[in-house]
């Protein structure tokens, strides 16, 4: 066995081997370590996420569901490990991202159209080019208010819409959503649950959702990723293939029962095991 | 459903206005609500009229020598003649100047002093000890100090009430930079901006209303600064040299028309930069 004899050797990160995931991967997370006030969050965690799939995240309470999307989107710096798209980082990789609180993401500054071709701007396409894109946009998601208007003139549902519109405009490879329905009624949360379907319908963009609704998790998802408590590991991927689009009546459907029920026993042993990790005394 | 997607904002306050028209008959309780507000709108005047009746009757009672003070509508005669071209004229709009010169000081160095501070918190917390000191010390405190460096000349006036100004601008920018919302300043990020793009597209954005909060206390803040100055630099001009001046020879009719044009100096100002905020900082409070 030959001794490392560089120095420089030694400070190489990876002595573990880069395992891609299988044939269709689109993210892989390797050895991903996030420690919160002392202790860990994720320890070396390892993932791979299908390209061109929903996956719904779903997990205990505390368990970092949200923390987990943030860190893949760079939101939150991550203590160790990899995360590539494509086997690409991060930086050269086109993202959108929707937060539960559509108030505090939206610039109350800019008009809600300006708001939606923001991104656009970044990427420094000319104007023409943003108002097609923001015409295309308009026409799939079929939109029937002003978007002239300011955000904070818009009701809780147009803004959302608005927002999801913002992220999609430079058409990202991922798409993340953080609990996107939390702060909407009923009424609009199935709305723009039937838009955000029809969008991946024509795209085929993969998304990662965070839902603490079990339904609307399983509705939507093509893969369900259920999440253990603190340390955070996988505790199962559930798939769920039913054809789109999926209606009311897939709801009432055995398929999507079975589906579901599955997926509350596996969070119910979840949250019944005791946590392995305590916070440090 | 897309109906009542369009019907919201701006357009409610009608419907419910006709909701309360057609339905005035059959129910009664709408129309006394309604009629409150009309009445609500005289409310502010309820406070003035009763200060001057109350002042008119200490006077009339013989309370408070006249020699001391007039009658509030000698006051205001008094007040009115000397605004309509007579010396008080002058001395207001010398203060207006000033004040407004110490404030544009203040402001043109305050805000992107202010907004660089707050852009980098480290810089600001080099500072923040200084900033927080001279804001708390009275500037009037710092008259002997100014003398000093300005000796007893007009831009001594104008530069003790540009430095108190100054300070709560700076502070108001910075801070308004520092508390930006994370989320805000996050969604830039995950859209792929630059930290010069955040700066100018967000940062700047959210501090305008905390920096509109400091330029309204910062032109009252030079408004008093700029009086008490009058008052004790030596002055030929200006509402607090008049004050001192009428009080001196015991002219209370001019001295408190001179205070009366002080306060709606100060009030006006206060407006002017409330509707200009309202204009500008439009999505505030919403």
């Amino acid at each position: 066995m030959s001794v490392v004899i560089s120095p420089k050797l030694k400070h190489e990160e990876p002595v573990v081997p880069f395992v891609p995931g299988p044939p269709g991967t689109h993210i892989t997370i390797r050895g991903l370590t996030k420690y919160f006030a002392g202790w860990p969050l994720y320890e070396d965690f390892n993932l791979d996420i299908p390209k061109g799939k929903i996956v719904s995240v779903f997990g205990p309470n505390g368990c970092g569901k949200s923390t987990l999307i943030n860190m893949i989107a760079g939101l939150i710096p991550i203590d160790a490990g990899q995360i590539l798209f494509d086997g690409k980082s991060l930086a050269d990789t086109k993202i959108g991202y929707v937060f539960q609180n559509y108030r505090e993401a939206m610039f109350p500054w800019l008009r809600t159209i300006d708001n939606i071709a923001y991104p656009l701007k970044l990427e420094g396409k000319s104007k023409v080019e943003i108002n097609r894109r923001v015409e295309e946009l308009v026409a799939s998601f079929d939109v029937k208010f002003d978007l002239n208007r300011y955000p904070y003139e818009m009701s809780g549902g147009q803004q959302q819409t608005a927002s999801i519109m913002r992220a999609l405009a430079p058409g990202p490879e991922v798409l993340f959503l953080d609990e996107p329905f939390s702060a909407l009624d009923f009424e609009m949360t199935l709305f723009i649950r039937e838009k955000l379907q029809e969008v991946f319908m024509q795209t085929g963009t993969t998304m990662m959702l965070v839902s603490h609704d079990l339904e609307e998790a399983v509705y939507l998802a093509d893969e369900i990723l259920l999440l253990t408590k603190r340390p955070t590991k996988v505790a199962h991927i559930l798939h769920y293939d039913d054809a789109r689009p999926r209606t009311v009546e897939t709801l009432t459907q055995p398929r999507f029962i079975d589906a579901k029920k599955m997926s509350l026993e596996i969070f119910q042993t979840e949250v019944r095991r005791e946590a392995t990790a305590q916070p440090p005394k | 459903m897309a109906d009542s997607l369009t019907a919201g904002g701006a357009s409610q306050p009608e419907t419910s206005a006709t909701v309360a028209t057609a339905a005035a008959k059959p129910a009664p309780v709408i129309k006394k609500r309604r009629a409150l507000p009309s009445f609500g709108k005289l409310l502010p005047f309820i406070g003035p009229i009763a200060l001057f009746i109350i002042w008119d009757l200490v006077v009339r009672a013989g309370w408070i020598k006249a020699i001391l003070l007039p009658t509030p509508a000698a006051t205001l005669i008094a007040l009115v003649n000397g605004l309509a071209g007579g010396p008080l004229l002058l001395d207001f709009l010398v203060t207006v100047m000033r004040t407004l010169e110490a404030f544009l000081i203040a402001a043109v160095v305050g805000v992107p002093l202010g907004v660089l501070l707050g852009s980098n918190e480290r810089a600001y917390r080099s500072v923040e000890f200084l900033i927080d000191f001279f804001r708390s010390t009275p500037s009037s405190a710092l008259i002997p100090l100014f003398l000093l460096i300005f000796g007893v000349s007009d831009i001594n006036k104008v530069a003790i009430a540009a430095f108190g100004a100054l300070l709560i601008v700076l502070f108001n920018s910075a801070y308004g930079v520092l508390n930006a919302r994370k989320q805000r300043v996050m969604a830039a990020k995950v859209m792929g901006a630059s930290r010069w793009q955040i700066f100018k597209d967000v940062l700047l954005w959210e501090s305008l209303q905390p920096t509109f909060v400091g330029l309204r206390s910062a032109v009252s803040m030079a408004l008093v600064i700029v009086i008490v100055a009058e008052m004790f630099i030596g002055s030929e001009n200006g509402l607090g040299h008049k004050i001192i001046d009428a009080q001196q020879v015991l002219n209370v009719r001019e001295m408190y028309a001179a205070i009366l044009a002080a306060g709606a100096l100060g009030y006006a100002l206060n407006v002017v930069f409330i509707v200009i905020e309202k204009r500008i900082v439009h999505w505030s409070g919403r």
